[in-house]
């Protein structure tokens, strides 16, 4: 966290970073290293830390819930659902989208658009016999293939102002970091790591398959619609706030699975200090590789996941996963 | 009791109704003086265990682990849950593969694990009045002398008031361990009592369409089923 405060366009040592905050806690924000470090990294590394930490304690839940060490959070169509919702808002809203309320508007659209996804995923993949987490998967891929198309509808008609906001929206970025966007992102993310941890004995069971959780006495669609919810307000949000981030959710709990085990008592916890590590690195590199111009983080995190992700597919069965 | 039948005559299907996996069209399912149906989920749980025929468990868990989801239900406390533990790993011989993960196991040895996790959710208790085991094929995998093994834990798990009801293919097997044998022929029942009673050449000609030929175990007196070649 203090080299992520440390880097940046303008670089400072530690010392520095220690006065900032100094001054940024006692109120004194005149000078230049008070405000960068108060006004600008403080609340963007805190974002960066807690996005990463809501990422991958939903990936962790996700890989749980689907039984599948691959699956990552946007299966569920949210962050699909949540670009469709940000680019209809960037091309309908025309003369709306001018500064913080532009941006407030379009996240939540994001999350609208998130959401509703979901509930049609969910609403798909259920029948009378229950929820299936496969159909869930298939619904999954459906929505997202529509919601990327719908998209691509919208950007063929949008002008190239639009385009870029658009483009650049994808790519996902924490520079539109502050304080009220930090405060919505820490309510949200604190709820999910109060909550899904609850769910660490049911999600252990369910490993084993949905019949033999039930035989254990879980209740299993009670805990799966329960789980998918804070997924897709956890993922929503963060879609709504920083953009779509890949690979945080499916990398991360894989990742601390190989080291600390499949248990969830652990594997929830440790995924969420890990991803919160991860974002936080990743956007200390976006900002300083080709500094003074700042790279999308969501770039960073792909760049850096897919060789990483590779090379676990390749490995996995060293490690137990089949 | 052993339940016996040609494939699809619907004995999985009786242990997944009541397990609670299916509902029944009509009838009532009772246990322990109380329809299945008004028992909760977790109440279930804690009193009936059900090992089905093949396990989706594709994460590496240790065998250890596995077992220790059988107490999933329970709250009996961690030093509690470790005897129990101790005891399902002792009685399936997978004691020696306690930290081996799962994933990486043979077929046979993953049988014994999930047996042993079955075992871990039912043996809280000395006594064992009130337990209900659903076995289906729990053997299947087996060598010779850990069928032998894991069966003679199943009966002594019976001799402590646990009630036990496997699906088992092996008649000969069948008739070694099983107090009673119900044969069940495109679902309905085609013979039900003891072994001796039941296994009878008539039936094996009607419901199996196979002849064979009953003789007795030379010491243990039990019905021993060959059956004749057929000719092409």
């Amino acid at each position: 966290m203090a080299l992520g405060l440390a880097s940046g366009a303008v670089s400072l040592s530690l010392p520095d970073v220690g006065q900032g905050l100094f001054d940024t806690l006692v109120g004194e924000s005149s000078n230049q290293n008070a405000l960068i470090v108060g006004q600008i990294r403080l609340p963007r590394v805190l974002l960066a830390a807690v996005m990463g930490a809501t990422l991958a304690i939903s990936g962790a839940a996700m890989q749980g819930l689907f039984r599948n060490p691959l699956a990552d959070p946007s299966l569920i169509g949210v962050t699909a659902g949540a670009s469709l919702g940000a680019a209809l808002v960037i091309v309908m809203g025309g003369s709306l989208l001018q500064g913080y309320i532009g941006l407030t508007l379009v996240s939540a659209g994001a999350f609208t658009g998130g959401v509703i996804a979901v509930l049609f995923v969910y609403h798909l993949a259920t029948s009378p016999n229950g929820t299936s987490v496969a159909t869930m998967l298939l619904a999954g891929i459906a929505i997202t293939a529509l919601s990327g198309a719908m998209g691509s509808l919208l950007e063929f008609f949008a002008d190239n102002n639009m385009l870029r906001r658009i483009s650049l929206w994808k790519m996902g970025g924490l520079d539109g970091a502050n304080y009220p966007r930090l405060l919505l992102a820490t309510v949200v993310g604190a709820a999910l790591l109060l909550a899904l941890p609850r769910y660490a004995k049911a999600l252990n069971a369910m490993l084993l398959g949905e019949s033999e959780a039930r035989h254990l006495g879980i209740r299993v669609d009670t805990i799966k619609m329960a789980l998918i919810t804070w997924v897709a307000i956890g993922v929503g949000t963060s879609v709504a706030l920083v953009g779509t981030i890949a690979f945080v959710g499916l990398v991360v709990p894989h990742m601390v699975r190989m080291l600390a085990g499949p248990d969830h008592r652990y594997l929830l916890p440790a995924s969420a200090l890990a991803g919160a590590l991860l974002l936080v690195v990743a956007d200390a590199l976006a900002r300083v590789l080709v500094a003074p111009t700042e790279l999308p983080v969501g770039v960073i995190t792909t760049i850096v996941g897919v060789p990483f992700f590779i090379s676990l597919l390749r490995k996995r069965h060293q490690y137990g996963m089949q | 009791m052993g339940l016996a039948g040609p494939n699809g005559s619907g004995k999985s299907s009786l242990l997944h109704l009541i397990a609670g996996d299916i509902e029944s069209d009509s009838g009532q399912l009772i246990f322990d003086d109380r329809a299945l149906h008004e028992w909760s989920t977790h109440e279930r749980a804690c009193h009936m265990a059900f090992l089905p025929q093949m396990s989706l468990l594709s994460f590496p868990y240790t065998v250890e682990e596995v077992v220790m989801l059988g107490r999933t239900p329970h709250s009996s406390g961690y030093q509690a849950d470790r005897d129990v533990v101790e005891q399902a790993l002792q009685l399936t011989d997978t004691a020696t593969l306690r930290h081996r993960l799962y994933t990486q196991l043979s077929g046979g040895e993953k049988q014994r694990t999930q047996l042993a996790r079955i075992f871990a959710q039912v043996c809280g208790e000395e006594s064992l009045t009130g337990r209900l085991l659903l076995l289906d094929e729990p053997t299947s995998a087996l060598d010779l002398a850990h069928q032998q093994q894991v069966l003679s834990a199943v009966r002594q798990l019976a001799r402590r008031g646990c009630a036990v009801v496997l699906v088992i293919h092996d008649l000969n097997l069948a008739a070694s361990i099983a107090d009673q044998i119900l044969v069940l022929n495109k679902g309905q029942q085609a013979a039900l009592g003891r072994p001796k009673q039941v296994l009878t050449t008539e039936l094996f000609k009607e419901v199996f369409t196979v002849d064979v030929t009953v003789s007795s175990h030379p010491t243990e007196g039990y019905p021993m089923i060959t059956p004749h070649r057929l000719t092409c």
